[in-house]
């Protein structure tokens, strides 16, 4: 089999990983790296459960081949919290109770963060147009939206 | 009842307030274990083949390439299974594994082991299927005429009339009065025929599980289930082996809503596993889990209803036609109960059929069955009012059952919330909101009648007094918090000292599966009385300390404290202080309950939503939506608007976009989440949850499941607000936009 063999930053920790031509970064993060905060809910970028930032980008990591990601930094929910301490997000939706089951936290949680860091101040309509490639069927959406607008007002004071 | 109310409500101290929920952490930080997220030692991944054709007799299959690829392990078909005990184990592994015949356009027909992915996928490319096809149908009402392609033959019971296909399986009646009385005392009477789509559960979460299985028969599954109890019995069964053999282990579940109630591959990895000789894990893909795991039922339904003047149902009859799929199931029945049941009929008449056809076994989804039979009453109800030129919430008031109310499928109703919630309706600045051109308001009732169930909890209190408590049902949507919390308030102790974790097979007795909307009320109920139990040691342990009798002591806020006038005047001792001396004064203390529980309490909710259609595109845009409804007594306020709002949108989602479409040659046609759309967040406005308390006379804190009843009400209130925002009457669903519009087309 020829194996790929591909050097990136993984929540500021630098590793390397041995690949197939085929895997995805989310592969490779669950199944070799065994970082499996990132979940699969479709494979087809539909459903935003695989959600990492990449080199400062939002992306599915269903959609991205691990070969072609040679330098990389890679951001997943594993790294969102420093040192243990919890980022806001993450406090706010637990404060919000914004997660039933939790299956699509992890990517929601990201992409939210993704959100405020490019826009500190969203409205309820941009978080919501934001997060509209996370699917999440337990809550409606309602907690999540509140926590996300809340959160990002703890951060902004 | 008013004081009784004010009294259960000021009683509470942990009960009712807000607390982060103890397995939150692990879930905002990646760490919680999901069915998929378990890796063992040696471990093969496995994968179904599945055939992309509706129906088909099976000529032969032919494993012989497949075996020789190197690193295929293991090759299993339904031929590799024994006979198993019943009918209904039989439909699930047939379910699993083709027998005969493929059934519905997905179904699988074998399965590969191998040490990875991509060999277990060539491995499936080299398996060869001789098929001989077979008409096929998936339309409920085509399928029961005589002359329709037959799902499957021998399934028809006795009490089917021979008019219909051998498809349709089986009927159900219920109800009380003379409708023909009725009628001739009506204003009006209309006849309306509706229809639902299939629609899928959509959890975010593709089914996954992980199994290993020796010779000897010893085994260990860990998945994403509803009930791992549940899915030992199925397994067990199907393997040949008693239930103490094999362990199952729920790892946390990503969404069910009724989906992982039963098995889809479980009993396949356990029979890859035994045959390899390794774990085997299976992970399904999302079209999988379209094709081949369970939406609900699709329906046809036909209503005739009359009503007086004054708006008072003078009489209603339903026929309910549900199509579930190529395997028989009893949600016809549920649907047949549950349509009336928010009203108090003299006459009432309900009817359910269920029939087979070439799809997907339909599985449970909240509440089963009562969205689409409810949608059709209520749709009615919405039309008659505006012949009638009647308010829609006080005409439901008018005929909203109540205490003593005899329902139509049988039982008489004890407390119940309905009237409460709909005055509660009544009085929400959102029924008086002004509406604008385009837009229309709709309203609709829900029920579901809540499940209780068998059930067995475990409480120990640990020698630093902390507790532990062991119970057996997956946490899918926060009840670890509310089973501690009621932990917490009858033990009177700090909910910080509490950790409930939640058994696999072996460490606890059995517990029904997480449906009914029964955890919070069964297992809540359960955690109250060993706790009880509990208390009642450590009281006699006290008693024995201080050498006087048990009866002159007695527990309060988490003390044992002397009592009566011959107890003397020791100090009291807490909780912890008992605990501590637990192994002087003999041994560690536990309780513990187990109950087959009745009395869950029937659910009753209220939906107000305002929608506007664009009546050039003829999208349906929700602007507005509150929820009403009775939660008995909410222990955690923020988890049962969860309830209320997840519920909703799901509901929203039916109503207006997610459908089983199939095409011609009978294959699904949008097993993704592209092409089956369920609401993102830019859909919705916020959804505002009222939540009434009736306390439960069923429970000890007047507990009443809560999960399912929300998706209940959606379809008809928003159809109904869409049809008189349009002016035109709908009768099926999805009300996606093509269908509004070419409506609105039509009218002009």
């Amino acid at each position: 089999m020829n194996k790929i063999r591909v050097g990136v930053s993984v929540n500021n920790d630098k590793i390397e990983f041995l690949c197939s031509p085929e895997d995805t970064v989310l592969d490779v993060l669950r199944d070799n790296l065994r970082l499996t905060g990132t979940k699969e809910g479709c494979g087809t970028g539909d459903c935003g459960a695989c959600s990492i930032i990449l080199d400062d980008k939002l992306v599915c990591s269903c959609l991205v081949l691990a070969g072609e990601v040679e330098g990389s930094e890679i951001s997943t929910i594993e790294g969102m919290a420093i040192d243990g301490k919890l980022h806001p997000l993450q406090q706010n939706f637990l404060k919000h109770a914004a997660l039933q089951c939790g299956i699509c936290t992890p990517g929601i949680l990201i992409a939210a963060k993704a959100l405020l860091e490019r826009n500190p101040d969203p409205t309820e309509t941009e978080v919501r147009y934001w997060l509209a490639g996370n699917l999440c069927r337990c809550t409606g959406y309602d907690k999540i939206i509140r926590a996300v607008m809340d959160a990002a007002a703890e951060m902004r004071s | 009842m008013c004081s009784k109310k004010d009294e259960m409500k000021k009683k509470f101290r942990v009960v009712g307030t807000r607390p982060i929920r103890p397995d939150g952490i692990e879930k905002v930080t990646g760490q919680a274990l999901y069915g998929a997220d378990l890796h063992a030692p040696n471990m093969l991944v496995g994968k179904m083949l599945r055939i992309n054709e509706p129906h088909a007799i099976i000529k032969s299959i032919n494993i012989s390439k497949a075996q020789k690829l190197p690193g295929v392990k293991a090759i299993i078909t339904f031929q590799d299974f024994m006979e198993v005990s019943t009918n209904k184990t039989n439909d699930i592994l047939e379910n699993c594994l083709a027998n005969k015949k493929v059934l519905y356009d997905g179904h699988a027909v074998a399965a590969v082991a191998a040490i990875n992915s991509e060999i277990a996928k060539k491995a499936l490319d080299l398996i060869d299927i001789e098929l001989e096809m077979l008409p096929f149908v998936v339309d409920v009402d085509t399928a029961m005429q005589k002359g329709s392609p037959v799902v499957q033959l021998g399934r028809k019971h006795e009490n089917v009339s021979d008019d219909f296909s051998d498809n349709v399986t089986s009927f159900c009646s219920f109800g009380h009065g003379i409708l023909e009385d009725g009628y001739k005392n009506a204003a009006k009477v209309i006849e309306r025929s509706f229809k639902t789509p299939s629609v899928h559960q959509g959890y975010i979460e593709p089914h996954a599980c992980l199994a290993s299985m020796t010779a000897d028969g010893r085994s260990d599954l860990w998945c994403c289930t509803q009930g791992q109890y549940n899915v030992r019995a199925i397994c067990a069964d199907i393997m040949g082996i008693e239930e103490s053999k094999l362990r199952v282990t729920a790892s946390e579940i990503g969404g069910g809503f009724g989906g992982k109630t039963t098995v889809f591959i479980e009993p396949i990895a356990l029979a890859l596993s035994l045959k390899a000789g390794h774990p085997v894990k299976i992970v399904m893909t999302r079209e999988e889990v379209f094709k081949a795991t369970g939406p609900t039922v699709s329906s046809s339904i036909d209503i005739k209803m009359g009503m007086s003047k004054l708006g008072i149902i003078t009489a209603a009859h339903a026929v309910i036609r549900y199509e579930g799929g190529a395997f028989p199931n009893e949600t016809y029945e549920l649907g047949a109960q549950s349509a009336f049941a928010a009203y108090d009929l003299k006459a009432v008449k309900s009817e359910g059929y269920n029939v087979l056809t070439n799809r997907p076994a339909q599985a449970a989804y909240r509440a089963p069955g009562a969205p689409q039979a409810i949608f059709a009453v209520e749709s009615a109800v919405d039309e008659l009012c505006e012949q009638l030129n009647l308010d829609p919430l006080e005409t439901r008031l008018k005929n909203a059952a109540k205490k003593g109310t005899k329902a139509s499928y049988g039982p008489t109703f004890d407390e119940i919330g309905l009237i409460a919630t709909l005055e509660s309706a009544k009085k929400h600045p959102h029924y008086a909101a002004p509406l604008a051109q385009n837009q229309g308001r709709g309203i609709s009732c829900g029920f579901w009648f809540n499940f209780g169930g068998n059930t067995c909890v475990s409480l120990n209190i640990n020698f630093d007094g902390t507790v532990g408590i062991i119970e057996g049902n997956p946490d899918i949507g926060g009840s670890r918090a509310s089973i501690s919390q009621m932990a917490a308030e009858e033990l009177g102790i700090p909910l910080e000292r509490i950790r409930t974790v939640i058994a696999d097979t072996n460490s606890l007795g059995h517990n029904d599966v997480t449906d009914g909307s029964r955890v919070t009320f069964s297992v809540g109920l359960a955690t109250i009385k060993a706790a009880k139990a509990a208390k009642k040691e450590m009281c006699k342990r006290v008693a024995k300390l201080w050498k006087i009798h048990e009866d002159a002591v007695i527990w309060k806020d988490g003390y044992v404290l002397p009592a009566g006038p011959n107890a003397g005047d020791q100090e009291p001792l807490s909780l912890k202080e008992i605990a501590a001396m637990s192994a002087q004064t003999g041994g560690p203390i536990a309780g513990h309950h187990e109950v087959n529980a009745e009395g869950a309490g029937v659910s009753f909710g209220v939906h107000l939503v305002d929608v506007e259609v664009d009546p050039e595109t003829g999208q349906t845009k929700i602007l507005r939506y509150t929820v009403f409804q009775d939660a008995g007594k909410a222990v955690h306020p923020s988890y049962v608007e969860g309830q209320m709002q997840g519920g909703s949108v799901q509901g929203i989602g039916w109503a207006l976009n997610e459908e089983y479409i199939y095409d011609s040659s009978g294959k699904l046609q949008n097993s993704g989440f592209l092409d089956y759309r369920i609401p993102v967040a830019s859909d919705l406005p916020m959804i505002e949850p009222v939540i009434l308390e009736i306390p439960n006379p069923g429970h000890p804190y007047g507990v009443r499941g809560v999960g399912e009843t929300s998706i209940v009400p959606p379809l008809a209130a928003i159809c109904n607000a869409v049809s008189r925002a349009t002016n035109i009457r709908f009768t099926e669903l999805p009300l996606s936009p093509p269908k509004v519009l070419s409506a609105i087309l039509g009218k002009e």
